[in-house]
């Protein structure tokens, strides 16, 4: 038996729990051992989700939810639920357990750092401010060319919190102002690659030290680097910057400001630059293949995704009227360019694809394999220091070594040195003791 | 047959002009977490007979327990206390879970029971050892296998008069290194009145001899943890029964013993506490209970073996002694000289401390 439930968007009802639990009370003595009901609505939000498992669970018939799966239809989004009647015997109940960690998620909060670099006007604040809908760059104050020779490439870190339908992020936004713009850029992107290690060997000695509890994280989890559309594809800088952060952060290459591009154009500009990112062996961010048991629009949309890269983008920080409707854009003598519309820009698609379906992917990409080869490279660099250190005080600059992999040869040396740190204190000690009797 | 039930309201625009998303992230972290599965590790301690193993199996609605993997072993009790493993791949509503229950035969069933507890000790240190080794790895697992024993359900027998020394014993060590959650044992021999006030001398002599049981009161993170658990920890030792056998009652099929006065229905809250102790074990607090044992427990081990390892590499004590959280309560020798055969030989020697 199927029962569908719709409510939309702009019609929140606080009864919406009632609502559900009535109408399983009420057709469930017509249910005989393990039948579903389908119960959809839209837009609902995940607390509100919770809130219904819990009463579910506690409810005499033991409901749970199956599966949920986001639909688009027409419209508006629904979300669906499909609930699965249980008979006493078999139902545990930790299958309430994503929902237990979910809610200790939810009370600490998330957290977010994302890096925008690129030549200075091409829109990456704007980007950001689209992004997130929040003004970040307020009060900045913009350099004429005189004042920017002689600047440097500068990290400038920008926190915000933002909170939506009861979920927290901090989000911080690593911004580099001067990137590129200087006549000589020769490595202009060292302060970058400097300041993602920097954050990685904090992020190591909060690890490695004695107290975790409240350890930051402040590790760039994605880069987005914007190429400007008026080349033929990829220039040197652009290849250079991205060859030397490539194996330290999640690389998303952006094609700037692309509404000076026909759309033809733009699909030209993303076949030359696809192929120059192979051919120069630039590994960018991958999207994760997807399950096989995906449905089979999710995976849809995860090709359409993937055919896209790299994303033409257009920000605004205004808003204008387009087709009755007040929308982001940029007014034109021609025409109106609306950021949220697919077919002007691939906006959309990052948006959905770096805030809703692949932030916690980012993140976790960036801990277990970009900080982890950092990690590596730290450790075996330092018992090469180790190895070739000829003093005879050691100190390691971490409260610990890790010695479960040894080679033998560190082994026999850090117990050659203890020898020696022995006969060393032995005959300290003798010294002492021959200074103290020359004295008596 | 489709029954359309439809409340409709004003038709929205696709574009959500006030909406970035992040909410979404739940659902991300969801997926993934359901991909991953989960790890679950609960350890039994009792003597002999209070039927931990059927517990277990009435827990988890299936044979998960030694006594059930191996039905033809023959029932003896073995002359030290032995450490047995089982572990089960439970999957339920898409939830895939790896549960591991840990048996621990011959505690407390000898002649003397002096020191049984220091085999369950060793088992627990030992694991956190061997998760320590592998985070300090140079090429760690981007998972690192979890063998941690979340939660030590401790079985107290149902005597009716107070705590024997033995259970003294053992909570007061092992509730500094894992989370212990006694339980009242075969509480179908106690009446109401009889297990109210039993549950009120455990209460009030783990007060007096500062054994903090799950969950402990200064790890409650905020008043609405902390409502919760006080809750709890008004009604702990849960007075549980359990029973893999069903019987019909009321027309429903339910858990149960049958004897010749009445059935006692398990999961009966007037019968005995089995459900608030399933609540509590799996359906409430399972996350927050490996939350303690990886964040409190296991982070205290890690300093201490930080603090032993520091000795081998600064060549001069240090100046003040780091402060060092102590296991069980009895102090620590710092060796004289340091030993150069690495961080291993150390654990040795403590695990077996006294």
């Amino acid at each position: 038996m199927t029962v569908c439930y719709k409510k939309t968007q702009n019609n929140p009802s606080s009864n919406f729990t009632d609502k559900i639990t009535h109408i399983l009370l009420f057709i469930s003595p017509w249910l005989r051992g393990t039948q579903h009901i389908r119960c959809t609505q839209s837009c609902t939000s995940f607390q509100e989700l919770l809130k219904l498992e819990i009463i579910a669970y506690k409810s005499e018939h033991k409901y749970g939810i199956l599966r949920k799966n986001k639909v688009q239809h027409k419209h508006t989004e629904h979300l669906c639920l499909l609930f699965f009647v249980f008979q006493e015997k078999q139902y545990v109940g930790f299958a309430t357990l994503p929902n237990q960690v979910h809610r200790k998620s939810v009370k600490k909060g998330f957290d977010f750092t994302l890096m925008v670099a690129g030549e200075s006007g091409m829109g990456k604040s704007t980007l950001v401010n689209s992004l997130f809908l929040t003004d970040l760059y307020k009060d900045r104050k913009l350099l004429n060319a005189e004042e920017r020779i002689n600047q440097t490439v500068e990290i400038i870190k920008h926190t915000v919190d933002i909170e939506e339908k009861g979920v927290k992020l901090k989000l911080t936004i690593v911004d580099t102002p001067g990137f590129g713009d200087a006549v000589n850029n020769n490595e202009c992107w060292k302060p970058i690659t400097d300041y993602i290690d920097q954050q990685f060997e904090q992020y190591f000695r909060d690890e490695s030290g004695l107290n975790r509890k409240n350890i930051q994280d402040n590790r760039v989890h994605c880069c987005l680097y914007f190429i400007p559309p008026f080349g033929h594809g990829l220039r040197p800088v652009d290849v250079e910057f991205m060859k030397a952060l490539h194996e330290k952060v999640n690389i998303i290459p952006l094609i700037a400001k692309a509404d000076c591009l026909t759309p033809n154009e733009i699909k030209k500009l993303k076949d030359r630059i696809r192929e120059e990112i192979d051919k120069f062996g630039i590994k960018v961010y991958q999207f994760p293949e997807c399950d096989s048991d995906e449905d089979e629009e999710f995976k849809q949309l995860d090709k359409e995704l993937k055919e896209c890269t790299p994303f033409a983008v257009i920000g605004s920080n205004t808003v204008v009227e387009a087709r009755g409707q007040r929308v982001r854009g940029r007014l034109y003598p021609w025409g109106i360019v609306e950021v949220e519309n697919q077919s002007h820009c691939d906006f959309v698609k990052l948006r959905n694809m770096l805030i809703r379906s692949h932030m916690h992917d980012l993140k976790d990409v960036t801990c277990d394999v970009h900080y982890e080869n950092y990690r590596a490279q730290c450790i075996q660099e330092m018992t090469r220091y180790v190895r070739n250190e000829s003093d005879n005080r050691m100190e390691s600059p971490i409260p610990i070594l890790p010695l479960s992999t040894p080679d033998v040869d560190t082994e026999k040396l850090i117990k050659m040195k203890d020898e020696e740190l022995k006969r060393m204190q032995e005959m300290l000690n003798k010294m002492q003791q021959q200074m103290h009797d020359k004295e008596q | 047959s489709t029954a359309f039930v439809q409340w409709v309201g004003e038709k929205t625009p696709i574009s959500d002009t006030s909406y970035v998303g992040i909410d979404a992230i739940l659902e991300q972290m969801r997926r993934k977490a359901m991909k991953q599965g989960f790890e679950f590790n609960v350890m039994v301690v009792g003597q002999s007979g209070l039927g931990k193993s059927t517990l277990m199996n009435t827990l988890f609605k299936s044979k998960v327990s030694r006594k059930s993997v191996q039905p033809n072993v023959e029932e003896r009790i073995p002359k030290t206390v032995e450490i047995k493993s089982v572990s089960h791949d439970v999957e339920e509503k898409g939830v895939r879970m790896k549960l591991t229950v840990i048996d621990t035969p011959g505690f407390g069933d000898q002649i003397n029971n002096e020191n049984c507890w220091q085999p369950i000790m060793k088992f627990i240190n030992d694991q956190y050892e061997s998760y320590l080794q592998e985070e300090i790895n140079i090429n760690r697992k981007k998972r690192i296998p979890d063998s941690r024993v979340h939660c030590c359900i401790y079985f107290i027998p149902p005597t009716g008069h107070c705590l024997r020394p033995l259970d003294v014993e053992f909570m007061r060590h092992l509730s500094k290194v894992v989370n212990i959650v006694p339980v009242i044992a075969k509480a179908d021999t106690l009446t109401l009145e009889e297990r109210d006030s039993f549950k009120k001398t455990i209460r009030e002599e783990l007060r007096a001899n500062g054994i903090d049981v799950y969950p402990q009161k200064e790890f409650d993170e905020d008043a609405e943890d902390r409502m919760i658990n006080d809750k709890i920890r008004e009604m702990t030792p849960f007075a549980v029964v359990g029973s893999d056998q069903e019987y019909q009652v009321n027309g429903k099929r339910i858990l149960g013993r049958k004897t010749k006065w009445g059935t006692i229905e398990v999961e009966n809250i007037a019968h005995c506490e089995f459900a608030y102790l399933r609540d509590l074990l799996i359906r409430t607090h399972m996350q927050n209970i490996k939350d303690i044992t990886c964040s409190i427990h296991y982070e205290t081990y890690r300093v201490r073996r930080l603090n032993e390892s520091n000795i081998l590499f600064t060549s001069n004590p240090p100046d003040h002694p780091a402060v060092q959280p102590k296991a069980n309560g009895q102090p620590e020798e710092q060796p004289a000289t340091p030993q150069p055969n690495g961080v291993a030989a150390q654990h040795e020697a403590l695990s077996h401390e006294m």
